[in-house]
């Protein structure tokens, strides 16, 4: 860490982040959000800054089961949570459901949306479509109609149901 | 055809769906120093001071430049200075940058750099921009210096004039009985992709530049660089990963010059800058604004006789591509009819505000609310079915463009085809409006459109096919993944016309200018056709290497060889062949002798026959073919409180051939929602001081999940004989008849005649008392 006397205003200190699994000891800023631990200090660039004050969800990461946009959050917020992002996420139904139903088109805003719709679908296995509308609306995508994730969601809650 | 059409799976869907994608932002290194921009808080004002005193005490900052005179940039008039000086012309304008080891540092130091700023009056429209006393944005536009095809007027603030010229107005109008004349005008607004743009720069001991930058448009950033800075072209580098979103937006260059004045600030060292969402609303380029006014005269069949049309663009502050838009809204200024006798007047003008880049459809979207309102006017005043009207104006085989380009079978698509289907689609017969009750009514509108694709005469595309030796093929193209799947299109019409598994081709996504053939920039629905005409190009230069081998190998004739399946086989025994890994590297017999060679396939193209315009007239051939649309949009409307809900959008567009279903569908779907969202809520608002007040996705909102309505697609296949397997563009189109189409339909709903956009409840409440 290239640090220099007086850098910076704000306090730093390590602390031990529980990351896709794993126990990852970090250096941040008090300051520093949770967005740019993970991508500046970790290397873990598949959530996206979009807008850097809750707009968009491109940033969007699971927190204890829940998303959460890791713009909004501390990184010393998320000490002693378990902290998903979309590089944990493992050939999960909703994601063959993305590539299938052709649910991204630039990609930027497909990691978000992702864990934003596995977090849906564990918590609201069955949700209706009302239910999809509160969560999937807090995302912003560009480039789809909204109709592809739609059919994504949609496709693996069946399989849900028609499976359990 | 085996590959061509199906809906094959986007060779990079698995890294789009595991984080692993990677765009310009995402390559970071240790060495990699912070950029940070200082903007103009205002739209015009004159630069007194600037104190960096405070910034240089910030821990970590290394560099700051401001008040440094650097070469004007620019595309068609070089008047933009890359960091201002002297004035700022438009809310947003970087002023100043800082460089510092960290982005915290960087932001600390810009916010302490103190600019003194004395207010000058501010051009806030186009139209305002015209009139005789305007405040001038640009005193010296006389001396900047100018591309072919751009004309400014010094001592104005137009940048440039388009005239189209066409038949004989005396004798249009007096064979027109019915005369509408209405006008039309929106603000500037934004493209919102998601990923902000980025550029990095690096200058290495060699002299070479590095840029890596997320942009539609790679080749013309080394170009630009280049001319601007006389740099040695073949020393810039430029490359570009997968890109987040570009919709025209990233075909304007701006950052990239920005991050290589900061590296070459600092010795050298890597740079990174990246926009805020606030700097990528108002500092970058934004979606160009409008002021129309339009008049037809139609015959008693209603059939079009005269046309004049004043189209004043909002370029903003500098030129930049808004000449070329501006320059596309004369080309095809009419929208897809028909029309004799025609006067166009498209100027080009500079206001205070931020500067316009291309935006999806290229001026179409915009001419065309103009268009479609003022014809569904017409078609009241004739108490005519508004398809009905614009069925028998319908553009076909035979008719001339605004340019005078003939029209013939192959050139334009068919709209009363789509037309028709459209009405199909849209359940047109159960009629355009339907009472709910007291309070509620749906209705729908509908528009058409055309485009052709108005890019420089010489552009070219390139594509280059190496083998791996397990006889797989790599695809290396100089075309942009922005998102519209075109480097997939790719693979299947090379896979087509090897006859292959299109699994066995591997596509290279991402671009970079020193390896990749050129691709001139990845905008105007040109990726597949021009990047199609060169895979194929490519695609027979690596079959006659691969039969020339095993001509030899197989002691046959070339002629008698056929290609199939990874083999080159003969015609009437295909059990007598090699597959392409025994060809590929040459042919190896079993004493170890060699014949043949490593195959390379090449391949390029360039649009033929292009031409510039005829100054005076307008006159020439913009571009290679006219896609064709129809659409319609079903609104419920609020009779209460004039707020409405999106039912349907529906959109038929002459594809030419579908290469790719899905891809296809989403395409037109995803440029409906832009469309939709673009006429229905997306503006900048301005201030007095020409500045933007909701440079913010929760104050200016794109649509979101559940606010879209029920989307219909329909595909008329008309092939243009000169496309990759008859395709046309396809990417803008769906986006081009949306407000045309949500205007009209509002228009019915609400009862009085909508000129403006965005289309929100509150605009509407203002027509209706306006008419009180």
């Amino acid at each position: 860490m290239r640090r220099r006397e007086g850098e910076e205003t704000v306090a730093s200190r390590t602390i031990t982040l529980n990351i896709n699994g794993e126990e990852r000891n970090v250096m941040v800023r008090n300051a520093d959000t949770l967005l740019y631990t993970l991508r500046g200090k970790l290397g873990l660039s598949g959530s996206k800054p979009g807008c850097l004050n809750g707009d968009c969800g491109a940033c969007t990461v699971n927190v204890d089961g829940w998303p959460m946009k890791s713009c909004l959050m501390l990184a010393v917020e998320a000490e002693g949570k378990k902290v998903m992002t979309i590089e944990g996420l493992r050939n999960a139904p909703i994601q063959q459901a993305f590539v299938k139903e052709f649910a991204f088109q630039c990609g930027y805003c497909t990691p978000g949306f992702i864990m934003n719709c596995h977090a849906l679908l564990e918590q609201h296995p069955n949700a209706d479509d009302k239910t999809i509308k509160e969560w999937l609306e807090s995302n912003i995508c560009r480039c789809t109609s909204y109709i592809e994730i739609e059919k994504a969601v949609k496709s693996v809650l069946r399989g849900h149901s028609g499976g359990s | 055809m085996d590959v061509i059409g199906k809906s094959v799976i986007r060779k990079e869907a698995a890294d789009k769906v595991t984080g692993r994608a990677k765009y310009t932002n995402d390559f970071q290194s240790i060495e990699m120093l912070s950029c940070k921009m200082v903007i103009s808080p205002y739209g015009h004002a004159k630069i007194v001071n600037i104190d960096t005193s405070k910034a240089w005490k910030v821990p970590g900052v290394i560099a700051i430049i401001a008040g440094k005179r650097y070469p004007l940039t620019g595309e068609a008039i070089r008047d933009r200075p890359p960091i201002a000086v002297d004035k700022v012309r438009y809310h947003g304008e970087p002023v100043a940058l800082v460089v510092a080891e960290t982005p915290s540092q960087a932001k600390t130091a810009a916010d302490l750099i103190k600019v003194q700023y004395e207010l000058l009056p501010v051009v806030n429209s186009p139209a305002q921009a015209f009139q005789k006393d305007a405040p001038l944005v640009h005193e010296r536009l006389g001396e900047y210096k100018l591309e072919a095809d751009s004309y400014p007027v010094p001592g104005t603030n137009i940048a440039t004039h388009y005239k189209i010229r066409k038949g004989n107005m005396e004798k249009g109008w007096s064979e027109s009985e019915t005369v509408v004349e209405a006008s039309f005008s929106f603000a500037p607004s934004d493209h919102a992709a998601m990923e902000t743009r980025c550029a990095t720069a690096e200058i290495v001991p060699d002299g070479n530049i590095m840029i890596t930058t997320s942009s539609q448009a790679p080749f013309m950033v080394k170009r630009l660089i280049a001319d601007y800075f006389g740099e040695d072209m073949g020393k810039i580098i430029v490359r570009t990963p997968l890109v987040g979103g570009a919709y025209g937006g990233k075909a304007s260059v701006q950052l990239e010059v920005l991050a290589y004045l900061a590296s070459k600030e600092v010795g050298g060292r890597p740079v990174k800058l990246l926009n805020t969402r606030e700097e990528d609303i108002i500092t970058s380029a934004c979606h160009i604004g409008l002021d129309a006014t339009v008049k037809l005269g139609v015959d008693r069949s209603g059939k079009i006789r005269a046309a004049e049309i004043r189209y004043l663009w909002d370029g903003g502050a500098y030129s930049d591509k808004a000449v070329d838009v501006s320059r596309s809204g004369a080309v095809d200024c009419t929208g897809p009819y028909d029309v004799e006798n025609l006067w166009c007047d498209s100027y080009c003008m500079y206001t205070n505000h931020p500067y316009a880049a291309p935006f999806r459809g290229f001026s179409h979207s915009e001419l065309s609310f103009a268009i479609e309102r003022t014809m569904d006017l017409l078609a009241q005043k004739l108490n005519m079915d508004p398809f009905e009207l614009r069925y028998i104006n319908a553009i076909q085989p035979g008719d001339t463009t605004p340019t005078r380009v003939k029209l013939n079978k192959s050139n334009v698509g068919n709209l009363r085809k789509c037309i028709e289907k459209v009405k199909e689609l849209f359940k047109w017969e159960e009629g355009a409006i339907k009472e709910i009750d007291d309070r509620f009514i749906r209705v729908k509108g509908v528009s058409c459109s055309w485009k052709t694709s108005t890019i420089d005469t010489d552009a070219p595309s390139g594509v280059i096919l190496t083998f791996n030796r397990d006889g797989s093929i790599n695809l290396m193209s100089g075309v942009v993944e922005i998102g519209t799947g075109t480097k997939t299109i790719l693979a299947q019409i090379l896979a087509e016309r090897m006859r292959m598994d299109v699994d066995n081709i591997h596509v290279r996504m991402e671009v970079d200018t020193q390896t990749t053939p050129e691709h001139w920039k990845t905008v105007a629905s040109r990726g597949t056709f021009m990047g199609g005409r060169a895979v194929l190009r490519a695609a027979e230069d690596a079959i006659n290497q691969l039969k020339e081998i095993a001509a030899c190998a197989l002691r046959a004739p070339k002629d008698d060889l056929e290609v199939a399946n990874s083999r080159v086989f003969l015609r009437d025994d295909p059990s007598i062949g090699l597959h392409f890994k025994d060809i590929c590297y040459g042919f190896k017999y079993p004493n170890g002798q060699t014949i043949g060679q490593q195959v390379i396939g090449r391949g390029s193209y360039i649009l033929r026959h292009l031409t510039h315009l005829d100054p005076e007239t307008g006159a020439g051939k913009p571009g290679p073919e006219w896609t064709v649309a129809a659409y319609g949009v079903e609104i419920e409307f609020d009779k209460r409180d004039y707020t409405y809900r999106l039912i349907k959008a529906c959109t038929v567009v002459d594809v030419g051939n579908v290469m790719n279903e899905k891809a296809a569908e989403g395409q037109v779907m995803g440029a409906m929602s832009m469309g939709l969202a673009f006429a229905g809520r997306e503006t900048f608002y301005f201030d007095e001081l020409g500045r933007v007040l909701n440079p913010q996705l929760r104050t200016y909102r794109p649509l979101r999940y559940g606010e879209n309505p029920e989307y219909l697609v329909g595909f008329v296949k008309t092939p243009q004989l000169d496309g990759p397997y008859g395709a046309r563009g396809l990417g803008e189109h769906g986006l081009m008849g949306m407000p045309g189409a949500l205007g009209n339909a509002l228009s019915i709903a609400s009862g009085v005649s909508l000129h403006h956009l965005p289309l929100i409840p509150e605009l509407i409440w203002r027509a209706k008392e306006a008419v009180k």
